[in-house]
């Protein structure tokens, strides 16, 4: 059995803690006024000046640059509400995407009856515990948008669509009774087979003979043709629909490369750590390797979906899709490509090596790396349409990831003592055991 | 001077990597293993020096990404220039994302192609080549260890019996 350490404890405590600071100064920081958004602006200097001038330039010209102006700092005013909130949203939504990333991990081993892997099932199985505090967040900050607490979805104000035939003909699927109902069902769906997957898996340890073992099986083949529909929708729902006039058709498969690599990579970390304090004493270095492997490979997975669709949307050069890349190239250049630094040219460098892929300190670096770039993912998807250019990565940013990162690593930590770290009588424990490559 | 080998078979290849691993640490050198089908971890019990067509894999594919760079520059920027979907050819870096897919392509295709070729060379492969397999057997279900003999054929057969050697013969190479 597992124990949380004393000091691991406190440190996700601290996390939380000073998370918590940076989140309520973020809130206390977002101008209430029109006027304080302009002194907010004015007290940063120069660096958005040039922007100001063109919006200014373009407004004198149209002949009503007084109206505009005004309509622009009331435009300037919502994005810098919008700025915690997007921020909390921004890593709420990451290490929530964690555990579903891990969950749909978790679920391709149990219906691929994979040999390699149940020595970590109860790792895995931990990571998922996030779901139901993770999502339960996700689901609060959607509703208090829903309830129109801030603007972080643009089509959930009646005074937009109005003005919007678009969005009027998007209202049959984009409105807020519909969207909470779907996240109730995507959410409900994916904690439901967490919990029964975990029940069945705890139940296998005891029993007799392997039916918890086929219904498991069973229940997780299921799940997938499940979670692959609710994902994608999900991604259009919490994601996509922030920019609610572009769209793309392999979006949802972008956001789950993004959780799918991600996941993995927390599993590998935590069973990293958990070695290293002498548990898991039958992982040996060769399930590091295959987790290392598929961090490897999905790395490119995401870069081929971020590229197919970056290349299609670039050559086509359609206005009302362009605008998505353009707003990312101009206003958030450097995260946007340093993004592709780091999720692909650092992770395919370092992880091509098939001996560094045992070396676990080195996973664990290219690990950190892979982490903080699909953050920056989930940060480039939300930020250009809730707060433009007036992202930057300081203490709202910064305290809602200390705060998530505490809770997460709380909530996993706390459910991994819950059971013995090494299933008892899966049928495949001993071809696990013996995995070597 | 023709040396004289012991080839001992077995039909089996959990028996035969025991065999091996027995063999080994005897500390006899196994001259050659011949079987129907890769046998994993045959090449660590047998104690050979790890693969390095990895490496080679990792040169032939920069070598295929850089003829797809030259070759696009050449093809669509400076050679003939066309006006792509209102995307003149005139900058290289401007074009760059229409040419990725070629750049991946071509990466995987040097790659590829080239760790085979290299592959047979080493391997001393080629089309009409004789086979230098001692036993037809070890093309089909049996498995063929070879251990040269240095005036220790008693000892050598009764440990090869003892791994569960299914025949043994001894032959001048």
């Amino acid at each position: 059995m597992y124990t949380f350490s004393n000091r691991l404890k406190i440190a996700s405590f601290i996390l939380m803690a000073v998370g918590v600071l940076g989140i309520g100064i973020g809130f206390m920081a977002a101008p209430s006024t029109v006027e304080e958004a302009k002194a907010i602006v004015a007290g940063h200097g120069d660096g958005h000046g040039d922007a100001h001038a063109v919006t200014e330039g373009h407004g004198d010209e149209m002949g009503h640059g007084e109206a505009h102006d005004a309509s622009h700092d009331e435009h300037l005013l919502h994005q810098l509400q919008n700025k915690p909130w997007a921020a909390l949203y921004v890593a709420a939504f990451f290490f929530f995407m964690i555990a579903l990333g891990v969950l749909a991990f978790y679920a391709i081993q149990r219906a691929a009856q994979a040999g390699w892997s149940p020595l970590l099932f109860r790792v895995m199985e931990g990571i998922t515990a996030y779901l139901v505090p993770g999502g339960i967040i996700v689901f609060v900050i959607l509703a208090l948008s829903v309830a129109h607490m801030n603007h972080l979805f643009v089509w959930m104000d009646p005074e937009v669509v109005a003005h919007d035939k678009l969005l009027q003909g998007k209202a049959g699927f984009l409105n807020g009774t519909f969207f909470l109902i779907r996240a109730a069902v995507f959410l409900g769906g994916w904690i439901l087979y967490r919990e029964y997957s975990r029940k069945l898996s705890l139940a296998q340890d005891e029993s007799s003979d392997d039916s918890n073992f086929k219904l498991n099986f069973r229940i997780s083949a299921a799940f997938l043709v499940f979670y692959l529909i609710s994902e994608s929708m999900m991604s259009w729902d919490w994601i996509m629909s922030v920019d609610p006039h572009w769209f793309s058709t392999l979006f949802g498969w972008y956001i789950f490369a993004s959780m799918f690599v991600s996941g993995i990579t927390v599993i590998a970390m935590v069973t990293i750590y958990l070695k290293s304090r002498g548990y898991l004493p039958d992982v040996n270095d060769s399930h590091i390797h295959d987790l290392a492997k598929f961090m490897f490979g999905i790395s490119i997975f995401w870069t081929y979906l971020w590229f197919s669709q970056f290349m299609l949307i670039w050559y086509s050069n359609i206005p009302e899709e362009v605008t998505y890349y353009v707003t990312r190239i101009a206003d958030f250049n450097l995260p946007f490509f340093g993004m592709v630094a780091m999720n692909f040219l650092f992770p395919v460098l370092l992880l091509m090596n098939s001996d560094f892929k045992r070396v676990n300190w080195f996973v664990i670096m290219t690990g950190i790396v892979i982490l903080a770039g699909h953050y920056l993912d989930i940060f480039n998807a939300i930020m250009p349409a809730t707060v433009g250019d007036q992202w930057f990565i300081g203490i709202p940013e910064i305290g809602s990831i200390l705060f998530f990162a505490g809770l997460f690593i709380f909530f996993v930590f706390r459910a991994l003592t819950k059971a013995p770290l090494q299933p008892k009588r899966n049928p495949f424990i001993e071809e696990s055991k013996h995995f070597h490559y | 001077m023709a040396s004289k080998v012991i080839h001992a078979f077995y039909n089996d290849d959990d028996v035969l990597m025991h065999a091996v691993k027995k063999v080994k640490a005897a500390k006899h050198h196994i001259e050659e293993v011949y079987c129907p089908f890769p046998v994993h971890g045959l090449d660590k019990a047998m104690g050979l020096a790890p693969t390095r067509i990895a490496i080679t894999s990792f040169m032939y594919g920069c070598v295929g990404l850089t003829v797809a760079i030259v070759m696009m520059n050449f093809i669509m920027i400076q050679d003939w220039p066309q006006d792509i979907g209102g995307k003149p050819s005139f900058s290289y870096l401007e074009n760059m994302p229409a040419f990725v897919p070629i750049m991946f392509e071509l990466t995987v295709f040097f790659a590829a192609h080239l760790m085979v070729i290299t592959f047979y060379l080493r391997s001393r492969l080629w089309p009409f080549k004789e086979a230098e397999n001692p036993d037809v057997r070890t093309t089909d279900d049996h498995f063929l260890m070879e251990i040269e003999i240095h005036g220790n054929e008693q000892e050598l057969r009764d440990l090869l019996m003892d791994t569960g050697a299914v025949e043994i013969n001894i032959t001048e190479k």
